[in-house]
C-alpha cells in the first residue's frame, strides 16, 4: 500500500482544499488519471496520480484543507487488492512509499495547456519570453537556436514571421513535431497577472483557466484572431444541403425510451458521428493545410461551445469515427462542462481535424462557418425545424436540417465537398448504422 | 598623432593656464618631471608655487590635498600609481568622501586626485593593481576611467569644475599609445558613459584598458559580420544606467570587459543592474571577461593571461551569438 | 622648550568673566550632555572633556575669527568656545535637523562654516593632514591667518601626524598644532604608548618650533597660546604647543575606567582649572561672589535653553537621506 499525499504545486503552496474527489475506493487508476481537484491560492487544479493500483481509502474529505505532503488517500497494487484484506494492510518500507511523490513531468505525461507563459523551466531568453508573451506565441512550441539550446529572439520572431506569411508558417509549425491543432492565436491567453510561478509548473495536469473576465476577454481575443486570420488567408467556398431528419430523430426516440435517462443521447451525438463517418468517406477533408494538404490519420470533430461569458471553446472528441454513439455522448458530457469552465486538456484543445458547429433548436436555419486553420473544413449544422418536403412526388412536412460545408478551396473543390455533405446526409438517413 | 602621456599632460597645462587656483601636487612631479614623465617641464614651466613635489606620504599629501581644496583651491593630486593609494585611502574614504555629508552639505571638497592604475609593464604584484572597484565603492566620491585618449585629454577640465572629489584613473601602458584626437569632441560629460562604437548585435560594456581592446575586438568581429557596440562605462562612480540600459536595450546582449578581478567588481554591479533594470531585454545571459583572482605575475605570458585579451572578447561574442 | 611661566598679567573684571563664563558654559554643558545620553535622547559616542577646559578656552582666545579650527571626536567645549549656539550643538547631539551638521554628524561631527569650525573628526590624526592643507591653502591665497588643529597625544603615535608635521614644516605653512595630552589614548597610558614621553620634542624633530605648557592652568595656557599663535602669524610657520591635562571622565559613556585608579583622577581634581581660575580671579579682587553666581546662573539657563531647544527640533526626513553626498548644483 501506499499512500497518495497532497503535492506540492508550487515552492510557496503550503496547502490546498480538495474540492472534489474524482475517484472512489475501489476505482482502478492509472499513471497520470487525475484523482482530486485541489484549490491553491492560485486556482483549482487537477491533481494526478502517479502509480497505478487500485484507490483504497479516501483519507480527506472534500473542503478539508490538506497541507503539502499529507495523506489523501491510498492505493493498493493490484496484487495487493487480489490478496484482500491482509496483504494491503501490512506495513510497507519507506522506500516503496517513495514514489508517491510528486514527480516532475515527463515527456510522456499530459501535455500541459500550451500557455503563453510557460511553465517552468524552460530555456529562453527574458527577452524572448517577453516578445512572445506580447505577441500571444506558445514558446513551448519553438525550437531554440541559443546557447545552450535556448530559445532567443530570432526563434520568436521566426514563428511571428511565420504566422503572418501562411505558406512560410507553416514551416513552423511542421519543423515542430507538436501539432498545434488550433493556431496558436486562438489558444487562450493565459492574462499576465495568472501566471503561473515557476512552482506550479511542476503540476502535470492541465492547468485551469479561472473564468474570470480577463480571461474570457482572452478568449474573446483568441477567438477574433484565429477568426481574422481564417478569414484573411483561407480561401473559402460554401455549399449547403437540406436534411430529412425524420427518421433520424424517429431512431432517436426510440432508443432513447430503452436507455436510462442518464444514457440518452441527443441529436447531436447524430450529426458528430454521421460527419465522422463522412470523412471516412471523403478523407480529403479530415486534413490541414499546412504547406500542402496534409490528411490526417485519426478523426477528431471539433466541436463548437458557445461559452455563456461570450467566446467559444472548440473540444476535440478523439476519434469520433470509431466510437459508438453512447460514448460519443459520454465524452459530450464530459467535454461540455469543461469547456464551459475552461478546463480543457491541451490535447483537447490541439488535436481537431475538423469543426462542427451546431446552433440547435430554436435557432436559425443556416449556419455559414469560418474555418479554424489549419483545418480544411467546418460543417454547420442550423435548428431542425418543420419544412414541406417532398419525396417520390409527394408533399409532407418533416423535420428538417440545413447542412452547411465551409471548406478551404485550397485543400478541396466543390466536388469533394458536394461528396461530403451527401455523405452526411446518407449517414443521417441510416441512423440504427452509426 | 598624440601620445596619451601627451593628451595628460595638455589637460594639466590647460587647467594650469586656466585658473589660478589650481596647483599639482604629488610624488616627482617636478624635478623628476612625473614618475611617468606627464608633468615634464610643468615646473619649469609654471615654478614650485604649481608644482608642489611631495615626500613619499600618500597620507599626508591627499590629506593636504583635501584640505587645500576646503581652503579654496583646486588641487590636483597625483598618487603616482594606485598601488600607493592604499596608504591614503583613511584621507579619500573618511575625509574626502564623507566631510560633505557630515557637515550637513556645509563643506565640499572640490579636489581631483590622479592615479596611473593597471597591469602591462610586468610590474609584478604590488605594482599591476586594477583597484577601480574599491573606489567606485564609495559614495560621496566621482570616479573616473579614462580609457580613450580623447578622455585623457578632456576629462581633467570637467573634474575641477566638480564641487566635489573626482579620482580620475589612468592607465601606465596606454600612456605610449598614439591615436588622433577627433577635433571635434572637447568637453567630456563626467556623468555621461561613451558609446564609443556603434553596434546591434551586443554590447561590449567596458572601461579603462579594456576599451582600446573592446574596439579591436568589435572590429575583428565586423569582419565576421558581428556589429558589436562598444560602450566606455568612464563613469564608474556614479554609474550611468540609462546609456547602459539604452546600449542593452538595442542589442539585448552584453558582455562585460574589465582588468579588475571578477568577484566584486565594477562588472558584477553592472550584471546586477542589467538584470534590475533590463532583465526582459535580455536575449542571452550577461556575460563577463574580468581579470583572473590571482595577484599580478610577473612572466610576460602570465601577465597577458591574467587579464581580458581581444581575441578572447571574440571568441566571447561568437560563442553568445552562436556564430560559427 | 621649558614650561612656560604663569602669566602676571592682570587680566580686565570683563574678560576675566567672559573666560570664567566659557569655562563654566563647557562644564556644565558636558554634565547636561551626559545626563541626556542616560535619558537616551543622546546617542552613539559621547565623549566628555570635562577636565580638560582651560585648554580649549585658553588656546582658542589667541585665535581670530578668520582661522581655521579642527578638533578630534572630543570637542563639544571646542564649538561652544569657539562661539557655536549651544541650542544648535545639542540640537546636533540629538541627531536634530537644526543642529549644526544637521544632525548628521552627532557628537563627534560638529562642524560649522560660519566660525570656520571643520569638525568634529574622529578618526585619529585623519584631519592633521587637513589641517596642513588648509593651511597651504591660505598661505597660496596670501591670507593673513592662521589653522589650529587639536589632537591628542594617542594622534602622534598615528604615521598620520608624523607626516602631517613633516609637510608642515617643509612648506612653511601656518598652522597651530595643539596636542592635548591628556594621558590616556583611550585607555592606554602615555608610557605604554610612546617611547619618548616628552611630546614636544617630537615637533623639534622636524624642526618646528615646541612648547609645551600646564593645561590645567588657564592663564599658562592662555599665555603660551598667545605666544605661539602670534609666532605663527609672524612667521607663516608651524608651531607645536603640548597642553598637558586630564580628563576627569571616562574616555566616553560607556568606559569602565580599568586603567588608572581612582585616586589618581582625584589628585588630578585637585588641580581643577575651574576652582583654580575662580580663585585666582578671587584673591585678584577682579571677581565678586555676586559676579560669580550670576555667571553660574546665566550658564544654568543657556544649558537649559539648548535642551529646551535641541527638546522642539525635528527630525530630518528619511527622503533626505543622501542629500549632500554630493553638492548640489544648480540645474
Amino acid at each position: 500500500m501506499i499512500e497518495y499525499k497532497m503535492p506540492s504545486l508550487g515552492a510557496d503552496m503550503e496547502s490546498g482544499y480538495l474540492r472534489e474527489w474524482r475517484v472512489q475506493p475501489g476505482d482502478r487508476i492509472k499513471k497520470g488519471d487525475i484523482v482530486a481537484e485541489v484549490e491553491t491560492q492560485k486556482g483549482i487544479i487537477e491533481i494526478e496520480v502517479f502509480e497505478e493500483g487500485v484507490i483504497g481509502d479516501l483519507l480527506v474529505k472534500v473542503d478539508d484543507q490538506v497541507p503539502v505532503n499529507t495523506p489523501m488517500a491510498t492505493i493498493f497494487s493490484e496484487e495487493e487488492a487480489a490478496a484482500g484484506e491482509n496483504a494491503v494492510r501490512a506495513p510497507v518500507p519507506e522506500q516503496q512509499k517513495a514514489p508517491t511523490e510528486p514527480k516532475p513531468p515527463t515527456a510522456t505525461a499530459a501535455a500541459p495547456l500550451k500557455a503563453v507563459h510557460p511553465p517552468h523551466p524552460i530555456r529562453a531568453s527574458p527577452l524572448a519570453k517577453r516578445i512572445a508573451a506580447e505577441r500571444g506565441i506558445d514558446i513551448t512550441a519553438l525550437h531554440g537556436t541559443g546557447p545552450e539550446g535556448a530559445i532567443v529572439r530570432a526563434d520568436v520572431e521566426q514563428a511571428i514571421a511565420a504566422q503572418a506569411a501562411p505558406d512560410a508558417g507553416k514551416a513552423a509549425h511542421k519543423e515542430h513535431a507538436e501539432p498545434p491543432a488550433l493556431p496558436e492565436e486562438a489558444t487562450p491567453v493565459v492574462p499576465t497577472e495568472e501566471k503561473a510561478p515557476a512552482g506550479t509548473a511542476e503540476t502535470t495536469v492541465e492547468k485551469p483557466l479561472a473564468a474570470t473576465a480577463a480571461s474570457t476577454e482572452s478568449i474573446r481575443m483568441a477567438v477574433a484572431a484565429a477568426m481574422s486570420k481564417s478569414n484573411r488567408e483561407v480561401p473559402h467556398y460554401y455549399l449547403e444541403t437540406k436534411i430529412d431528419m425524420s427518421r433520424a430523430l424517429a431512431w432517436l426516440t426510440e432508443t432513447n425510451k430503452q436507455r436510462p435517462v442518464k444514457e440518452r443521447l441527443l441529436p447531436a451525438v447524430l450529426l458528430i458521428k454521421a460527419v465522422a463517418k463522412a470523412l471516412t468517406d471523403v478523407p480529403d477533408l479530415n486534413a490541414w493545410w499546412e504547406n500542402g494538404l496534409q490528411r490526417k490519420e485519426g478523426i477528431h470533430v471539433g466541436y463548437v461551445v458557445a461559452l455563456r461569458t461570450g467566446g467559444i471553446m472548440v473540444p476535440a472528441l478523439h476519434d469520433a469515427d470509431t466510437k459508438t454513439l453512447e460514448e460519443l455522448m459520454q465524452a459530450l458530457n464530459d467535454l461540455i462542462p469543461r469547456a464551459r469552465a475552461l478546463r480543457l486538456r491541451s490535447s483537447e484543445l490541439a488535436d481537431s481535424t475538423i469543426t462542427v458547429t451546431s446552433l440547435g433548436e430554436g435557432g436559425v436555419e443556416t449556419v455559414y462557418g469560418v474555418i479554424y486553420p489549419p483545418q480544411v473544413a467546418l460543417v454547420g449544422f442550423g435548428g431542425i425545424t418543420e419544412q414541406p418536403w417532398t419525396e417520390k412526388g409527394m408533399l409532407d412536412v418533416r423535420p428538417v436540417l440545413t447542412a452547411t460545408l465551409a471548406a478551404d478551396h485550397r485543400a478541396s473543390d466543390g466536388s469533394t465537398g458536394s461528396k461530403f455533405l451527401t455523405a452526411i446526409k446518407n449517414h443521417l438517413q441510416q441512423p440504427e448504422k452509426l | 598623432m598624440l601620445t596619451y602621456r601627451e593628451c595628460l599632460k595638455q589637460a594639466i597645462q590647460e587647467a594650469l593656464q586656466g585658473d589660478e587656483r589650481v596647483f599639482l601636487l604629488g610624488e616627482d612631479v617636478g624635478r623628476y618631471g612625473g614618475a611617468f614623465a606627464v608633468s615634464k617641464n610643468l615646473l619649469q614651466e609654471f615654478g614650485p608655487e604649481r608644482i608642489l613635489d611631495t615626500p613619499l606620504s600618500e597620507a599626508g599629501f591627499v590629506g593636504a590635498g583635501i584640505g587645500a581644496a576646503l581652503g579654496g583651491m583646486r588641487p590636483i593630486v597625483e598618487i603616482m600609481t594606485v598601488n600607493f593609494s592604499l596608504l591614503a585611502l583613511d584621507q579619500i574614504a573618511n575625509n574626502a568622501a564623507t566631510l560633505l555629508h557630515m557637515s550637513g552639505g556645509q563643506f565640499n571638497v572640490p579636489l581631483v586626485i590622479r592615479m596611473s592604475a593597471g597591469i602591462g609593464k610586468q610590474l609584478a604584484a604590488q605594482h599591476s593593481h586594477s583597484w577601480e572597484p574599491l573606489f567606485a565603492h564609495l559614495p560621496g566620491l566621482r570616479i573616473l576611467s579614462a580609457g580613450t585618449h580623447q578622455d585623457a585629454r578632456y576629462m581633467l577640465a570637467p573634474a575641477l569644475l566638480d564641487p566635489d572629489p573626482v579620482i580620475i584613473f589612468e592607465y601606465t601602458s596606454l600612456l605610449n599609445l598614439e591615436k588622433e584626437l577627433s577635433e571635434a569632441a572637447d568637453a567630456v560629460d563626467i556623468s555621461k558613459a561613451s558609446v564609443r562604437r556603434e553596434g546591434k548585435d551586443i554590447s561590449l560594456i567596458t572601461y579603462g584598458t579594456g576599451v582600446y581592446k573592446a574596439l579591436e575586438a568589435a572590429e575583428e568581429l565586423a569582419t565576421a559580420g558581428i556589429e558589436a557596440e562598444v560602450l566606455d562605462l568612464r563613469i564608474l562612480r556614479p554609474l550611468d544606467d540609462d546609456t547602459i540600459m539604452a546600449s542593452v536595450s538595442k542589442t539585448n546582449r552584453a558582455l562585460l570587459v574589465e582588468d579588475a578581478s571578477r568577484s566584486v567588481s565594477i562588472s558584477s554591479e553592472v550584471s546586477t543592474r542589467i538584470m534590475e533594470k533590463c532583465f526582459y531585454e535580455l536575449d542571452a545571459p550577461v556575460a563577463r571577461l574580468c581579470g583572473a583572482e590571482v595577484p599580478i605575475p610577473y612572466p610576460k605570458h602570465l601577465e597577458d593571461a591574467a587579464v581580458p585579451q581581444p581575441a578572447q572578447i571574440v571568441s566571447m561574442v561568437k560563442k553568445i551569438l552562436q556564430h560559427d | 622648550m621649558a614650561q612656560t611661566p604663569k602669566s602676571t598679567t592682570p587680566l580686565s573684571p570683563e574678560q576675566a568673566r567672559k573666560l570664567l563664563h566659557q569655562m563654566i558654559l563647557v562644564r556644565r554643558f558636558e554634565e547636561k550632555a551626559a545626563e541626556m545620553y542616560t535619558k537616551t535622547k543622546i546617542r552613539g559616542f559621547l565623549h566628555l572633556y570635562i577636565g580638560e577646559e582651560a585648554v580649549a578656552v585658553g588656546v582658542l582666545q589667541a585665535l581670530r575669527a578668520e582661522d581655521n579650527v579642527l578638533a578630534t571626536y572630543r570637542e563639544h567645549g571646542h564649538a561652544l568656545v569657539r562661539g557655536i549656539d549651544p541650542g544648535k550643538i545639542m540640537a546636533e547631539m540629538y541627531g536634530r535637523l537644526e543642529g549644526c551638521s544637521r544632525g548628521r554628524g552627532g557628537s563627534m561631527h560638529l562642524f560649522d562654516s560660519k566660525t570656520k569650525f571643520y569638525g568634529g573628526n574622529a578618526i585619529v590624526a585623519g584631519h592633521l593632514a587637513m589641517a596642513v592643507g588648509l593651511a597651504l591653502a591660505d598661505k597660496k591665497m596670501k591670507r593673513d591667518q592662521l589653522t589650529c588643529c587639536f589632537f591628542g597625544e594617542g594622534a602622534m603615535a598615528e604615521g598620520a601626524f608624523h607626516e602631517a608635521m613633516n609637510l608642515a614644516a617643509l612648506w612653511q605653512v601656518p598652522v597651530l598644532f595643539v596636542c592635548e595630552n591628556n594621558l590616556y589614548a583611550m585607555g592606554t597610558a602615555l608610557r605604554y604608548t610612546h617611547a619618548q614621553t616628552n611630546l614636544e620634542l617630537k615637533g623639534a624633530a622636524y624642526g618646528i618650533a615646541s612648547s609645551s605648557v600646564d593645561g590645567m592652568d588657564l592663564l599658562a595656557v592662555m599665555q603660551a597660546a598667545n605666544m605661539a599663535a602670534e609666532a605663527v602669524r609672524s612667521t607663516g610657520q608651524p608651531h607645536f604647543l603640548v597642553c598637558n591635562t586630564y580628563r576627569f571622565r571616562a574616555h566616553s559613556m560607556f568606559d569602565a575606567e580599568l586603567y588608572r585608579e581612582k585616586s589618581e583622577v582625584e589628585e588630578w581634581k585637585k588641580r581643577d582649572p575651574i576652582p583654580g581660575f575662580l580663585n585666582y580671579l578671587m584673591q585678584q579682587q577682579v571677581l565678586t561672589d555676586v559676579e560669580f553666581k550670576n555667571i553660574e546662573t546665566q550658564v544654568e539657563k543657556e544649558v537649559q535653553d539648548a535642551v529646551d531647544f535641541a527638546e522642539t527640533c525635528s527630525w530630518e526626513p528619511v527622503e533626505e537621506l543622501t542629500r549632500y553626498t554630493y553638492s548640489e548644483r544648480k540645474s
